[in-house]
């Protein structure tokens, strides 16, 4: 009882800040006040109209577009190879592919920039994008990893044996059954991209910055619930999107919580 | 702002990685697999290269351009005006890793042990929204929270150290019940069972078995906790409002406001240093401790 009453509170504690940020957003003024005196859309009509919000979510869309469809074959490669040819010590190459995961944004950041001056790519999306395939690449090869581990041989070499030739066996039997992986991997992807901060910070410019960098430029320039709205939105989209990956992928099992005995 | 779980959870993989029928040793078929993945990692690794290298050049100050070796830029970093950013980083580190782990225990136990399906999912739902919401949008409404707006707080928590640890404990939240009800749901519920046929209380049963069997993922927990909030960035940037300042904020006002790019990169190797020393503790001692 006292657990329960604990967890509720700890819950509270965990969803309030986004509740704050959704009833700001329909605050019908600039300066915020609680209760507030009415509801209004006014900023979201802002949010969608500022032009540099608009830049920066078509900068969203083309960075996150092909730095997704970059790390995804990138990264089913390596799963398929780390788990049916493994090399001699696959520990220490699994670490070494995971390992942006855990270098400090900072860190990666800054080293990023130095490379992208030093190649004169300085106002250059190349760097931006590159960054982005090194920072989701993790999670593509995470998700498929396991798909591919699940996945029983003996169904490929029944394909082959069959006389499919392997480009075949892989197209018809391998691609498919690991379908759930790809979709995994996909829409972890597209979350760290779209979300990316830190390094994004080190590596655009006002003309190639994505929105969580024109988000961070706003909050710190703007006070009005402009960034609310805007916030809001993001927020929305995010539900959909884990509820849409617990239904698909029943994310406990993702994350190995529950029961196994 | 997933990184720290999946760095967890990296040891995992690899340490289960099964090894089917292929020989060991790769070949080519494996080789030109990894190729592209690998060419990938080696951009990084000249990006972090690059970054290691100018920490050891000589900042010409007004100017991109560098000049011969020397220390002295970490020799700043022990500087009094910075060591001050070292120690605020270290003392907010430690207590927000302490509070996380009280704070997500409860959950995490919930979350391992509730018999409702029901519950479980909405509990890793609301748990994982914030772990992919991204940094800008939760450290925003923690603005909004902290500010004077909604609520009249008796103390003044926005641009304080309070707020940003609010925040930052906050932010480690969903990483830490992650990785501890990983570790609760691994635990055997017969031992539980067993303890409670004997006569312990619940209390008891969870203070004398649950506890103590959980301890790999409260190391785990706390030391990827502790290693992520070291190099924090958005929240002691936006909650601290340039009077509270982590390291990660030093590199940032170096690099991007100073241009001293040599400076910064000694601050980011010193960063890059400690949360990779935290996360090889972390493998060993899960070597030390898994079954």
């Amino acid at each position: 009882m006292i657990l329960r009453l604990v967890v509720l509170g700890l819950v509270a504690f965990m969803t309030l800040p986004t509740a704050v940020v959704v009833v700001a957003s329909f605050n019908p003024t600039a300066i915020l006040a609680f209760p507030p005196e009415g509801l209004s859309l006014r900023w979201y009509e802002n949010a969608l109209t500022y032009p540099q919000f608009r830049r920066a979510a078509v900068n969203s869309l083309v960075v996150t577009t092909v730095a997704a469809a970059l790390a995804l074959p990138v990264g089913t490669a390596a799963a398929l190879a780390l788990v049916r040819y493994p090399p001699r010590a696959p520990g220490l190459w699994t670490a070494l592919l995971l390992s942006p995961l855990v270098v400090p944004g900072v860190a990666a950041g800054l080293g990023f920039l130095i490379l992208a001056a030093g190649l004169g790519l300085l106002t250059s999306r190349v760097v931006l994008v590159v960054a982005h395939v090194v920072l989701v690449l993790p999670f593509v090869i995470r998700s498929v990893m396991v798909s591919v581990a699940n996945l029983d041989p003996a169904l490929e070499r029944a394909a082959a044996s069959l006389g499919a030739r392997p480009w075949r066996v892989f197209r018809r039997v391998t691609l498919p059954l690991l379908r759930p992986g790809l979709f995994a991997a996909a829409l972890f992807a597209v979350i760290v991209s779209v979300n990316e901060f830190v390094v994004s910070l080190f590596v655009s410019t006002r003309v190639t910055e994505i929105l969580p960098v024109a988000m961070f430029t706003y909050v710190v320039n703007y006070t009005d619930p402009t960034m609310a709205a805007l916030s809001t939105l993001f927020i929305a989209a995010t539900f959909v999107a884990v509820f849409a990956a617990d239904r698909v992928l029943h994310l406990a099992r993702v994350f190995q919580i529950g029961d196994h005995h | 702002m997933a990184r720290a779980h999946g760095a967890a959870a990296a040891a995992e993989v690899s340490a289960g990685a099964p090894a089917p029928a292929a020989r060991a040793g790769g070949g080519a078929a494996g080789l030109a697999l990894l190729g592209p993945a690998l060419l990938t990692m080696a951009i990084f690794a000249v990006a972090l290269g690059s970054l290691l290298q100018l920490s050891f050049r000589e900042f010409i100050p007004g100017s991109l351009r560098t000049g011969g070796l020397t220390v002295r830029n970490f020799q700043a970093v022990l500087a009094p005006q910075y060591l001050r950013y070292i120690a605020d980083t270290i003392v907010l580190s430690a207590l927000t890793t302490v509070l996380t782990l009280l704070a997500a225990y409860p959950v995490a136990y919930t979350l391992a042990r509730t018999r409702s399906a029901r519950v479980r999912s909405l509990l890793l739902v609301l748990t994982l929204a914030p772990f992919f919401t991204g940094a800008i949008v939760r450290t925003y409404a923690w603005m909004l929270v902290l500010g004077s707006s909604f609520v009249r707080w008796p103390v003044k928590l926005l641009f304080e150290p309070q707020g940003v640890l609010i925040g930052l404990v906050h932010f480690s939240m969903p990483t830490m019940i992650l990785i501890l009800a990983a570790a609760i749901s691994h635990i055997d519920a017969t031992y539980e069972r067993a303890a409670a046929s004997l006569g312990a209380r619940p209390w008891r049963v969870f203070w004398r078995v649950t506890l103590p069997l959980s301890v790999p993922g409260i190391v785990s927990g706390t030391l990827v906790v502790f290693a992520w909030t070291f190099s924090a960035f958005p929240t002691p940037e936006l909650l601290g409002g340039g009077r509270v300042k982590m390291i990660a904020n030093v590199v940032k006002d170096l690099a991007l406001d100073a241009f001293n790019w040599p400076g910064s990169a000694a601050f980011a190797v010193v960063a890059l240093t400690v949360t990779f020393a935290l996360l090889a503790l972390t493998a060993r001692a899960l070597g030390r401790t898994a079954p």
